[in-house]
């Protein structure tokens, strides 16, 4: 096959120069990356934040001592009855407008039968028929625009136990350990239409999705304890093609970036195969993160034969309008209408405005200082998305643990208008705000960090520094102008960065040029 | 409607059950008479009837969101056929590839 244009995204030339299963190096598989594209939906699985499991009253707790968060109910014994939890209904009702689904107005549980010793009642209860949402969608913005990415259904089901693999991998195992906390902990499965066309896509669509899940409160998200999973699909079709290819459905995703890379690598996997001539066998792989490769798991020769049926233990549910209604109600603000506000509303740059609005605290953080500041909504932008983000990456805190309330930026932000205390200082006082809590003007008080007002004594500090930098005073008179920031400098050393650069600079120029 | 030896042993396989020849054609027959019994309902005209999701007439049983008391580890593990540490033990999940 002859080279073809390049390949115009990032990240299908990253896929091909990485391990990927080429044979023929990298060159032809970019080559026929570029003729392909890959049709992505992904099926994510959160786990509600109920106290309480979804059947029964056991804690729906993470990191317990295995097996003792575990009953009759939940462990599957003869005679036992499941009761429903309103909480995981609501949060489910919730979700699924957030998502623009329709709220199914009769809804009802299934058993999904199959067998694995995760599942101690060798069926879970699903929802197969009558999911609480379908048709939903959310809007993603994506490289160049917005994509719609539709919602196919959210579901309601409970989770499985842990395995813990005796030798660590499954099928080096001679025998497994099953832990049933987890078993009957209420999940929220979240289906999307196959509308994604990249690995980047579906980043974006994932982040999007867990941004808006956090905002709603339902469940924390954090990839790296579980409580979201997700399973992909992506089958590559010739560029311009209506036709789909063979999806192959992607397991063990364990963090965003597993996601994106294994999708990438998936592509190109497929596109080789298409561009040789060969099809595709359906078949569900698995995410090898230590080899950067997929492997296959196991192929589906047949559609899986789960004979679902209405569950005979509970009785179905009926969701009238007062309901959702109510459930309404509690719906926040969300991500995607509230970076619209902040762009409108406080003139931020969409950039901005995406990373403030990432995370509901943050954003409720950066109002409340906008609020209280009364100024440039830019300059609190710059300080939360800067000086705190930076300073909360470097120590691992949380907004929510952060010690410098929205109102004492606020008022250090004040303190820079009115020229108490320079841009420059202002870095160090809040990083003293940061670490101990206290008040601007506690901080500036403690440390002597208020700017020097006195021109007189300013004046003083300036001559100093001439004289005793005569040979740079001379090459600023001889007309060498950039060497007067050295003499700011200095000034700016001896008084510890409580000048203000501009008068200082004024006051050598007006030193340096009467000679 | 007949059930053959191939939908026995598609069931059998679902279920984990192992069956012999004698075993599996005596099955056959009786599924395939219970399929012929309730096969019975396909004289009525049932287009109008809406699928039943339940046979009783309740909807909305729904418990508040409260943890109650699970069991000890150790009462929960006493019908354990096997054990290791507070963890059920189950045998080999997937062969080797």
């Amino acid at each position: 096959m002859p080279e073809r244009a390049k390949v115009s995204t990032a990240w299908a030339a990253e896929a091909a120069g990485g391990p990927g299963p080429a044979q023929d190096g990298g060159a032809g598989a970019v080559a026929c990356a570029s003729e392909f594209e890959p049709v992505i939906g992904l099926e994510v699985h959160v786990e509600l934040s109920t106290k309480s499991k979804l059947f029964c009253g056991c804690q729906a707790a993470f990191n317990a001592p295995p097996n003792s968060h575990t009953c009759p109910v939940c462990l599957g014994l003869p005679g036992v009855l499941p009761v429903l939890n309103r909480k995981a209904v609501e949060f489910g009702i919730k979700t699924a407008l957030a998502l623009n689904c329709e709220v199914a107005s009769f809804s009802k549980f299934d058993r999904k039968n199959y067998f694995y010793p995760d599942l101690p009642k060798n069926y879970q209860i699903s929802q197969y028929d009558l999911p609480l949402g379908t048709n939903g969608y959310v809007d993603v913005s994506v490289d160049g625009g917005m994509r719609r990415v539709r919602i196919k259904r959210v579901h309601l089901e409970e989770d499985a136990g842990k395995s813990v693999h005796e030798s660590g991998t499954i099928t080096g195992s001679s025998f497994s350990l099953e832990d049933y906390n987890r078993t009957g902990v209420p999940l929220l499965e979240i289906v999307s239409e196959p509308d994604l066309r990249s690995p980047e896509e579906a980043y974006a669509y994932l982040s999007m999705l867990r941004s808006i899940l956090r905002y709603l409160d339902v469940s924390d998200c954090k990839m790296e304890e579980g409580s979201l999973r997700c399973d992909a699909n992506i089958s590559v079709k010739p560029k311009g093609s209506s036709a789909l290819g063979t999806p192959i459905e992607l397991k063990n995703l364990n963090s965003f970036r597993a996601v994106e890379k294994a999708l990438a690598y998936e592509f190109r996997r497929q596109a080789e195969i298409l561009a040789r001539g060969e099809r595709v066998t359906r078949e569900t792989r698995h995410w090898d993160e230590s080899r950067q490769v997929t492997v296959l798991m196991r192929r589906k020769e047949e559609a899986d034969d789960y004979r679902y049926f209405p569950e005979p233990d509970l009785v179905p549910l009926e969701i009238d309008e007062a309901w959702v209604a109510e459930v309404r109600s509690t719906l926040p603000e969300l991500p995607g209408v509230r970076h619209e506000r902040f762009i409108r509303e406080y003139g931020l740059p969409a950039y901005d405005a995406a990373i403030l609005t990432e995370s509901k605290d943050l954003a409720d953080y950066f109002e409340a200082a906008v609020a209280a500041y009364g100024g440039d909504a830019k300059a609190v932008s710059n300080w939360v998305m800067g000086e705190l983000a930076r300073l909360m990456n470097a120590t691992g805190t949380d907004i929510r643990d952060v010690r410098v309330a929205p109102t004492a930026l606020a008022a250090m932000l004040k303190m820079i208008d009115d020229g108490t205390i320079s841009g420059k200082i202002a870095k160090t006082v809040f990083e003293e705000m940061f670490a101990t809590g206290k008040e601007p003007r506690q901080v500036v008080a403690e440390k002597g960090l208020v700017q020097i007002a006195d021109e007189g004594e300013l004046a003083r500090i300036v001559d100093e520094v001439i004289a005793e930098n005569r040979d740079v005073a001379d090459e600023v008179r001889a007309g060498k102008d950039r060497a007067i920031t050295f003499l700011v400098g200095q000034v700016m050393k001896k008084t510890r960065g409580r000048a203000n650069p501009q008068a200082v600079n004024r006051l050598l120029r007006e030193r340096l040029s009467s000679g | 409607m007949k059930i053959t030896i191939a939908d026995v042993d598609h069931v059998a396989m679902l279920a984990r059950l192992r069956f012999d020849e004698d075993q599996k054609a005596g099955m056959a027959e009786q599924l395939s008479r219970i399929v012929e019994y309730v096969e019975k309902l396909n004289e009525l005209d049932t287009g109008d009837v809406s699928p039943m999701a339940h046979a009783v007439p309740l909807r909305n049983v729904l418990r508040d969101d409260e943890v109650r008391p699970s069991l000890d580890p150790e009462e929960a593990l006493r019908n354990a056929p096997d054990r290791e540490g507070d963890f059920f033990r189950v045998p080999r999940i997937l062969e080797s590839e």
